[in-house]
C-alpha cells in the first residue's frame, strides 16, 4: 500500500477523531450515565485503530485499542466511570494526539506510553470480565436470534410494494444481516464487496446504515439489507461467506406477514406528524422512520458538512488571478465609457456585477469558523483545572463565528496563553472563592463575533480581577513606567501594563503561566495581525480581555496619497483624519516640526524624506496635506503631496527577497496594473 | 546554481550585461519580461530597483549592472526582466537582452573564472567556452546574497 498519498488524509481524519474523543469525553464527564456517548467515542477510537493499523502505526493502533477495551467494557456496563478512569482515558487521548502530531511532523508516531497501558490494563482488569470476552459473546448474540420475527429493517409504502410485487414474480425477499469481524480492518472494502456479490446475483432494496454511511465507514460491524433475488437463502449466505474478514451472515426470507407488524409500527410514527406532513410525499414519512431506525445503530447523528480540502496555496493564486480580471475589468470599464457603446456597456456592467459576487465568493473560501482553535481550549481548561485544584467551567460560545484562515494560524497561541492566565491568575481557589462569597466554582467564557468589519474574541474570567496597586508598583520596580507618569494613568492604561513587555505579576512563576514569556508576546502577535487588545477588570468581580481582530487580513481599508508620481498607501484602521495646512502653521520644536491639531502638539513625518522620494523641483505652495494617523493614544501627522482617496485593496507580501523594509508593511496592486506600497504607521511612530 | 557544473549537460539561458554573456541554468529561470513600471521601494539596496506586478504577484526587481558594478545604461527596446526562481524567493534580473537559450557540455565548463578577473568574480560559478563565445555562468545564490 503506497501509504504516503494517504498520510494527510490520515492525519486530518485522526485530528478529527480524537478531537470528537475528546469533546464526548468532556459531554460524559457531566452525563456519566449516558452510555451512549460513550458508543460515540468508542466509535472513533476503533476507527482511529482501523487506520493507524492500516497506515502501519502500530504503537497507536495499539494504545487506542486498549483504550477501546476500557471503552467497551463502559459500554457494557462492566465498569463504572470514575474520575480516575476519565484521567486515564484522557491521559490516552492526549498521548494519541502527541503521537499523531509527531506522525505530521514526519516522525514515525512511537511513544513510551508504558504507563498509560498499564493503567488501562488495570482499569479493565478491575472487573472479572474482560473486555474481550464481552465483545465476541455479543457479536454472537446479535445475529442470531432464535426464530422469532426479528428484523432490523422498517419499509416505506414503496419498498413494500417492491418486495411484494417481487414475490408475485418469484423472486425471493430476504433481509440479510452481515456482520464483520471485530478486528476488521478494511470495513469499506468489505462492504464493498459484500455489495458487488449481492448486486450480481438480484437487487438491494435498502440498507441499514445507508450506503453513504457503509462507505464511510459509519458502523459498527454490523449492517443490514433488504434483498430480492432469485438465489437461495443457503446459496446467498455461502457466497456472502466467501468475503474475508466477515464473520457472521444471516438471512432471513421477508415475508407479506412481516409488514402487518411494520405497517403498525410506521402508523405509530406518523401519528406523530401533524397532517399537512401526511400530506406530503412519502419521503417525508420515510425518514423519520429510517432515522429512528438509524438511531440504534451507527449513525451517530454526525451531520458530515460537504466540504473539501483545499489547499491554501491554491487559493491564493485564484486570488491572484481574480485580481488580475479586476483589474482588466477596470480597464474595460474605461475603454466603455470612452466608447460609449450601448450593447458593450451593458456587457461590461453585467460584467462587473458577476465579478462583484465572485470576489464575495473568493474572499469567505478563506473564512474558517473560530471553532477550529477554540476546540481545543475544552480539555486544556479540564487539565489545568485538575493541576490547579480549582472548579472551573468554560463557557464558549460564538465557535461558528468566521475568521481568516491565516488569522486562525496565529490566533490560536494568544489565546492559550490568555486562557491560562485567565485560570491561573484569574480563577480563585474555591476556598478563596467561597469566603468572598462566590460560587466556589469559577467560569471562564470565551465569546466570538462579528461586529462591523471586525471579529471580536472576548474572554471573560469572574476571578480576582487585576490588582491596580500591585501592577503598578511592579511597574515601577521594573522601570516600565515612572512614578510620575504613573500619577496621571487611567484604570484601564494600568490593567493594560500587564501587557507591557518584561512583566508578569505572578509572584511565583507557575508551571501553567509561567513559561518565560509574558502577556506582551500575547500583545504583539495580535498587533501584528492587524488587531488590538484591551483589558477591563475590576477587583475581586473578574476581567474581561478583549481582542478586536480585522475580518481578513487580505483586504484592508486604504487611503491613497501620492507624493511626486508615487503612490502610497496608508491603512485607514490607523488614521485618524486629514487635513490641510498652511506653512505657519508648522511649528518647531527642538528639531522636530509639530503642529497643533485639537490642542494636541503633533509631530510631523515628513513621508518624502522617510521614503527618500527623488524630487524633480521642490514644492511649496504653501502648504501641506496631512494625513493624521494614531498608534496606541500617541498622534503623528504624515505630510504627503496630496490625497487621492479612499480604496479596498489587497494586501499582497513583498516576497521573501525583500523582508523587513522600514516602514512598508506590503504592497498592493492598483486598478492600472501599477503596484503601490502599504505603509505602516506603527513604525513611524516611537 | 552551485552544483550546476557538476551536472553533465546544461540548458542555460544566455543574456547580456555591457559587452559580456551571461548564463543561467534554464531550471531557474521562470520567465522573461519585457521592461514594465517598477515601483521604486524605499530604504533598499540601490541596486533593488522595486517591485513589479508580475501577473498579479509582487515581484522584485534587481538591476544587475548595478549589482555587479557595471556602468549604467538607459532602457532599451532590448532590455528584458528575467524572473528566478531560487529556493522560496523570486526576484526579476533586469539585463541588456536575453538572447539564447543553449545546452552546454558540462567538459567545456571551467571552474576558474581567472580569464574574467573583475570586480563581479564572487557571483561566477564558472565559465564556458563555445566556440568563440563566453559564457559567464551565475552564481545564483551569491547575486540573491547576501542583501544589505
Amino acid at each position: 500500500m503506497e501509504v504516503n498519498q494517504y498520510l494527510e488524509m490520515f492525519i486530518e481524519e485522526s485530528k478529527e477523531h480524537l478531537q470528537a474523543c475528546s469533546e464526548h469525553l468532556l459531554e460524559l464527564e457531566k452525563n456519566p450515565e449516558d452510555l451512549a456517548i460513550v458508543g460515540e467515542i468508542f466509535r472513533s477510537a476503533h476507527t482511529l485503530k482501523g487506520m493507524s493499523a492500516t497506515m502501519g502505526f502500530e504503537d497507536l493502533a495499539d494504545l487506542t485499542h486498549k483504550m477501546e477495551n476500557v471503552l467497551d467494557a463502559i459500554r457494557n456496563e462492566k465498569i463504572k466511570v470514575t474520575p480516575e478512569i476519565f484521567d486515564v482515558v484522557f491521559e490516552s487521548v492526549d498521548h494519541l494526539e502527541e503521537m499523531v502530531y509527531d506522525i505530521a511532523d514526519g516522525g514515525d508516531g512511537k511513544r513510551n506510553v508504558q504507563e498509560t497501558v498499564a493503567k488501562l490494563k488495570n482499569i479493565e482488569l478491575g472487573e472479572p470480565v474482560v473486555a474481550a470476552k464481552v465483545l465476541t459473546k455479543q457479536t454472537v448474540e446479535a445475529p442470531v436470534p432464535v426464530e422469532e420475527v426479528d428484523f432490523k429493517l422498517t419499509y416505506d409504502d414503496f419498498e413494500k410494494t417492491v418486495i411484494l410485487q417481487s414475490s408475485e414474480q418469484e423472486f425471493n425477499a430476504y433481509e440479510i444481516s452481515i456482520a464483520l469481524r471485530e478486528d476488521c480492518l478494511l470495513k469499506a472494502a468489505r462492504v464493498f464487496m459484500v455489495f458487488e456479490i449481492l448486486e450480481k446475483n438480484g437487487d438491494v432494496i435498502k440498507s441499514s446504515p445507508t450506503v453513504d454511511k457503509l462507505e464511510e465507514e459509519q458502523f459498527d460491524n454490523e449492517f443490514h439489507v433488504a434483498y430480492i433475488s432469485k438465489e437461495s437463502a443457503e446459496d446467498l449466505q455461502k457466497m456472502l461467506m466467501k468475503v474475508s474478514e466477515v464473520d457472521l451472515v444471516d438471512v432471513k426470507e421477508i415475508g407479506q406477514d412481516v409488514f402487518t407488524q411494520v405497517t403498525v409500527s410506521s402508523a405509530a410514527q406518523s401519528e406523530e406528524i401533524t397532517e399537512a406532513e401526511i400530506a406530503a410525499t412519502t419521503e417525508v414519512v420515510q425518514a423519520p422512520v429510517e432515522q429512528k431506525a438509524n438511531s440504534n445503530k451507527a449513525s451517530g447523528g454526525h451531520a458530515t458538512s460537504k466540504t473539501i480540502r483545499v489547499n491554501i496555496e491554491r487559493l491564493d493564486i485564484l486570488m491572484n488571478l481574480f485580481e488580475e480580471l479586476a483589474i482588466d475589468r477596470g480597464r474595460l470599464l474605461s475603454i466603455a465609457a470612452d466608447v460609449n457603446h450601448g450593447e458593450l456597456n451593458e456587457t461590461v456592467e453585467r460584467m462587473s456585477r458577476t465579478m462583484g459576487d465572485l470576489q464575495n465568493i473568493v474572499l469567505t473560501m478563506r473564512m474558517v469558523p473560530v471553532e477550529t482553535v477554540f476546540n481545543r481550549f475544552p480539555k486544556m481548561v479540564r487539565q489545568l483545572s485538575r493541576d490547579l485544584n480549582k472548579k472551573i467551567e468554560l463557557n464558549v460560545i460564538g465557535a461558528e463565528t468566521e475568521l481568516d484562515r491565516t488569522v486562525i494560524d496565529e490566533i490560536g497561541d494568544p489565546l492559550v496563553h490568555l486562557i491560562r492566565n485567565s485560570v491561573d491568575h484569574g480563577i480563585e481557589s474555591p476556598e478563596v472563592r467561597r469566603a468572598k462569597g462566590k460560587p466556589a466554582e469559577g467560569t471562564v467564557e470565551l465569546r466570538a463575533y462579528h461586529s462591523g468589519n471586525y471579529v471580536f474574541i472576548e474572554i471573560e474570567d469572574d476571578g480576582a480581577g487585576i490588582n491596580r496597586d500591585r501592577v503598578l508598583a511592579k511597574a515601577i520596580s521594573k522601570g516600565v513606567v515612572t512614578h510620575e507618569q504613573s500619577l496621571s494613568m487611567s484604570d484601564k492604561q494600568i490593567n493594560e501594563l500587564i501587557l507591557a513587555s518584561g512583566f508578569s505579576t505572578a509572584e511565583v512563576i507557575s508551571d501553567v503561566s509561567g513559561r518565560g514569556v509574558g502577556l506582551d508576546v500575547v500583545k504583539t502577535t495580535i498587533e501584528s495581525l492587524g488587531g488590538n487588545i484591551s483589558i477591563e477588570s475590576t477587583q475581586d468581580v473578574g476581567s474581561v480581555f478583549s481582542i478586536q481582530l480585522p475580518l481578513t487580513l487580505s483586504i484592508i481599508s486604504v487611503m491613497l496619497v501620492e507624493i511626486e508620481s508615487e503612490i502610497y498607501a496608508i491603512p485607514l484602521s490607523s488614521i485618524i483624519e486629514t487635513s490641510i495646512i498652511r506653512n505657519s502653521d508648522i511649528l518647531n520644536a527642538h528639531n522636530q516640526k509639530v503642529i497643533d491639531f485639537r490642542g494636541k502638539v503633533v509631530p510631523l513625518v515628513f513621508l518624502e524624506e522617510i521614503f527618500e522620494v527623488p524630487r524633480q523641483e521642490p514644492k511649496d505652495d504653501g502648504f501641506h496635506s496631512v494625513v493624521i494617523v494614531r498608534k496606541g493614544d500617541k498622534l503623528a501627522g504624515l505630510v504627503v503631496d496630496s490625497f487621492i482617496g479612499q480604496q479596498e485593496i489587497v494586501l499582497k507580501s513583498l516576497g521573501n527577497y525583500l523582508t523587513n523594509i522600514f516602514a512598508i508593511s506590503g504592497a498592493t496592486i492598483l486598478g492600472n496594473g501599477k503596484v503601490a506600497l502599504i505603509v505602516d504607521c506603527n513604525a513611524l511612530m516611537k | 546554481m552551485t552544483n550546476a557544473i557538476e551536472q553533465k549537460n546544461l540548458k542555460v539561458i544566455v543574456f547580456q550585461l555591457a559587452d559580456k554573456e551571461y548564463a543561467i541554468p534554464v531550471s531557474h529561470v521562470k520567465g522573461i519580461e519585457k521592461l514594465m513600471h517598477i515601483t521604486r521601494v524605499p530604504k533598499t539596496a540601490r541596486y533593488v530597483k522595486g517591485v513589479i506586478n508580475l501577473r498579479g504577484v509582487v515581484t522584485p526587481v534587481i538591476d544587475l549592472r548595478e549589482r555587479f558594478d557595471l556602468p549604467i545604461s538607459g532602457n532599451e527596446e532590448t532590455t528584458r526582466i528575467i524572473i528566478i526562481t531560487l529556493e522560496t524567493m523570486e526576484v526579476g534580473f533586469v539585463v541588456d537582452s536575453a538572447n539564447d537559450v543553449l545546452d552546454i557540455d558540462a567538459s567545456s565548463i571551467e571552474q576558474q573564472p581567472e580569464v574574467v578577473g573583475s570586480f563581479e568574480e564572487e557571483f561566477i560559478a564558472g565559465v564556458a567556452k563555445l566556440d568563440n563565445r563566453l559564457l559567464i555562468l551565475l552564481h545564483l545564490d551569491k547575486v540573491l546574497n547576501p542583501l544589505d
